[in-house]
């Protein structure tokens, strides 16, 4: 490999990336569109969900326990109805996600018998919210049931402290206001990189085959090596302007909490660009056209970035099957990296298993890119 | 060729054959180019031209036969063949998206021109090229004549002794394909050997040999004059008359006349021996009442000669087939 000529390829692969726009926009904007997409639309924090009440008694009593739903963060009110078929149409429409339905008996039971029910009626067409507003709910009527509990003993003259036998005092580490965000963030990082990565050497080498500089490219003493580092070396740099851009965002904007050292992010992100850089570089050495090669690099890069990963979605409730697929997924490794990084403040040393998956990973990809490209023709 | 000449052969093609599956491009083809000589090879488009070219560079695989490149074999050893050559392909393949002095500095480092160095090479380079003042310009910007011209300018930049130059001067105007053979010429001079492909039948006056191509084979090889006196078989009359059509009829059966075929208004006519022909070609035609007003020996062009050898070549292959 000769210097000189690695430098003549990585300065004309500048000059172009400066002079089309389209790669620019990838590089810069792409990043900074997606983190801001991404940052305010995922959010997994249910809050302020939307219910209706159904209040059939009107009594003191059903009325404090509504307002006990007023007051919970996690609730609002939309609408006070006044039958089941308005309940039904405000579900239907999507206006609450809940109805909570205090029968006309709610009071006099509670009175009689001591105890007394509520129901509630949940839109189980998005389960997961349904199961946390459940949740919530069961809550709201526990902490209620409490009250109603030891207010009833006071009267009987029989005041008592409340007593409970066992109480769990958890307290939650690494993400401490369990702010989904904190989660998301930094997974969104690796998601983007993928993509940008992946988008930004895609176009390189199918470039040359459209314009017909591939002809001559072939015809001088150049190596296949000599091209593929020249080319990939530019978008290392564009790479790491992208992931500082990213962090920038993260930290300052979203207030994500950053921990660890830059120097353990930068080596694991350098690590990263590598495999993403290089699998952009091999589409587009088998993909002769850019528009073929931007959209196989965007399937085989984002997809499995954002399903398997485990960016979001945990990787540990998956099908036994697809979490051993996940290992195939190099993002994976650097989602477990970049998580612990921001979040728990870790090192290399702790993060080892992972940094070498990613080694092996580069290394392979880098040695089938090399292979792919060779300089004759047919 | 003596045996020097021979010796001293830049380029060397040994019954060279490319298929692409059933698709014979190039047939057994076999040719010696000397040092400083310019070689141009012409023929219809799809006569194998290209294929041959891109062989000699390294860029295609010899189905069979060899190739021989300042020496070496190319199908052994074509990273080497490299470091000697400046190709300048069919498509256009500079960086339209960068300009003039970027493309030739990209191209110095590629071919690791010394540094102190480059900057001459690429002041002369400019210079042949006639785009002195328009080193910033963006190549893309640029008119298709000097566009070639700075695609020569690239190709020859780290002083290669042989260029492989695919069809330069298409789709540029006259007066620049002029220009273009005049840089040619020099730098033939300073001993680059040069194959040259072209589909200007003029140019092939140009070159010091032209070979001639059909269907992938080589059907004549000379110098232009050589082809022209030689490659017919026989010696052109010009007859010039009123009647084209029943003139050319009887033409075709006289005696002593090998071919005859329009050409414009008059008649181009092969003959086997030029001044017996003047003599007895008159008489034949007045006994059929055919007035011929003018009849002289002329050379023949070299489109008279391919027009000729390419149209024999078709109607042998169709008779083999």
């Amino acid at each position: 490999m000769r210097i000189r000529r690695l430098k003549a390829i990585a300065v004309k692969e500048v000059l172009q990336i400066w002079r089309d726009p389209r790669s620019l926009m990838i590089a810069l904007l792409l990043p900074f569109t997606q983190m801001f997409l991404f940052g305010y639309g995922v959010n997994l924090d249910l809050k302020h969900i939307p219910i209706c009440t159904f209040d059939r008694e009107g009594s003191q009593a059903s009325q404090d326990l509504l307002k006990r739903f007023q007051a919970s963060l996690y609730f609002a009110v939309a609408h006070n109805v006044k039958n089941y078929p308005e309940l039904v149409a405000a579900i239907d429409r999507g206006d609450c996600r809940a109805g909570i339905v205090i029968p006309p008996d709610f009071s006099e039971r509670l009175n009689d018998t001591g105890t007394t029910s509520v129901q509630a009626i949940l839109d189980g067409t998005d389960d997961n919210t349904a199961n946390i507003a459940w949740g919530y709910a069961s809550a709201v009527v526990n902490s209620y049931s409490g009250d109603a509990q030891l207010s009833a003993l006071d009267r009987q003259g029989r005041a008592l402290q409340q007593v409970q036998p066992l109480a769990v005092q958890s307290r939650v580490w690494f993400n401490e206001d369990l702010v989904s965000r904190n989660f998301i963030i930094p997974g969104l990082i690796a998601v983007i990189m993928s993509l940008v990565g992946a988008q930004l050497t895609a176009l390189t080498i199918s470039r040359e085959w459209e314009r017909g500089t591939m002809e001559l490219l072939v015809s001088t003493p150049v190596t296949s090596s000599e091209v593929m580092f020249g080319k990939l070396i530019p978008y290392l740099v564009l790479g790491w302007v992208d992931a500082a851009l990213c962090l920038i965002i993260a930290v300052l904007w979203f207030e994500v909490p950053f921990r660890g050292t830059v120097f353990a992010l930068f080596l694991t992100t350098t690590l990263f660009l590598a495999v993403i850089l290089s699998i952009g570089y091999l589409i587009s050495v088998l993909i002769r056209s850019q528009v073929g090669a931007s959209q196989i690099a965007l399937v085989a890069t984002l997809l499995p970035a954002m399903l398997l990963s485990g960016y979001v979605f945990p990787i540990d409730q998956m099908p036994a099957f697809i979490q051993k697929l996940t290992y195939l997924m190099y993002a994976r490794f650097y989602v477990t990296i970049i998580k612990a990084i921001f979040l728990k403040g870790i090192g290399i040393g702790e993060l080892m298993t992972p940094i070498l998956f990613l080694v092996v990973y580069a290394l392979a990809v880098v040695a089938l890119a090399a292979r792919a490209f060779r300089k004759r023709l047919t | 060729m003596s045996a020097s000449e021979a010796a001293d052969a830049q380029v060397v093609a040994q019954d060279l054959v490319k298929r692409f599956g059933s698709f014979t491009a190039v047939d057994h083809v076999s040719f010696r180019i000397g040092r400083g000589e310019i070689m141009g090879f012409l023929g219809p488009n799809g006569a194998g031209k290209s294929t041959i070219i891109r062989i000699l560079c390294g860029l295609l695989r010899p189905s069979a036969g060899r190739a021989l490149v300042a020496g070496i074999d190319v199908a052994k050893d074509p990273e080497r063949v490299r470091e000697h050559i400046g190709y300048m392909s069919q498509k256009f393949s500079l960086y339209r998206d960068l300009t003039v002095e970027e493309n030739l500095r990209f191209f110095g480092g590629i071919y690791r021109v010394p540094h102190r160095e480059l900057a001459e090479r690429m002041r002369f380079a400019i210079e042949m090229a006639g785009l002195g003042g328009r080193e910033k310009a963006l190549v893309s910007t640029l008119a298709g004549g000097w566009q070639q011209r700075l695609a020569l300018g690239c190709a020859v930049l780290h002083r290669p002794p042989i260029l492989f130059l695919d069809e330069p001067t298409s789709g540029v105007e006259p007066t620049s394909r002029r220009r273009f053979w005049d840089l040619i010429h020099t730098l033939a001079a300073e001993g680059v050997t040069v194959l040259v492909t072209t589909h200007y039948m003029d140019e092939a006056e140009y070159c010091h040999r032209a070979a001639l191509t059909n269907q992938g084979r080589l059907i004549a090889i000379g110098s232009p004059d050589e082809l022209k006196r030689t490659a017919l078989g026989g010696e052109l009359l010009l007859l010039e008359c009123e009647a084209v059509g029943p003139t050319l009829a009887a033409l075709q059966q006289a005696p002593g006349v090998i071919d005859a075929s329009a050409f414009g208004s008059s008649l181009h006519v092969l003959v086997k021996d030029a001044a017996r022909s003047i003599d007895e070609l008159p008489a034949y035609l007045e006994a059929r009442g055919l007035r011929p007003s003018r009849i002289e020996r002329i050379d023949a062009s070299l489109e008279d000669v391919f027009v000729e050898l390419i149209a024999a070549d078709m109607s042998r292959q169709g008779r083999a087939a």
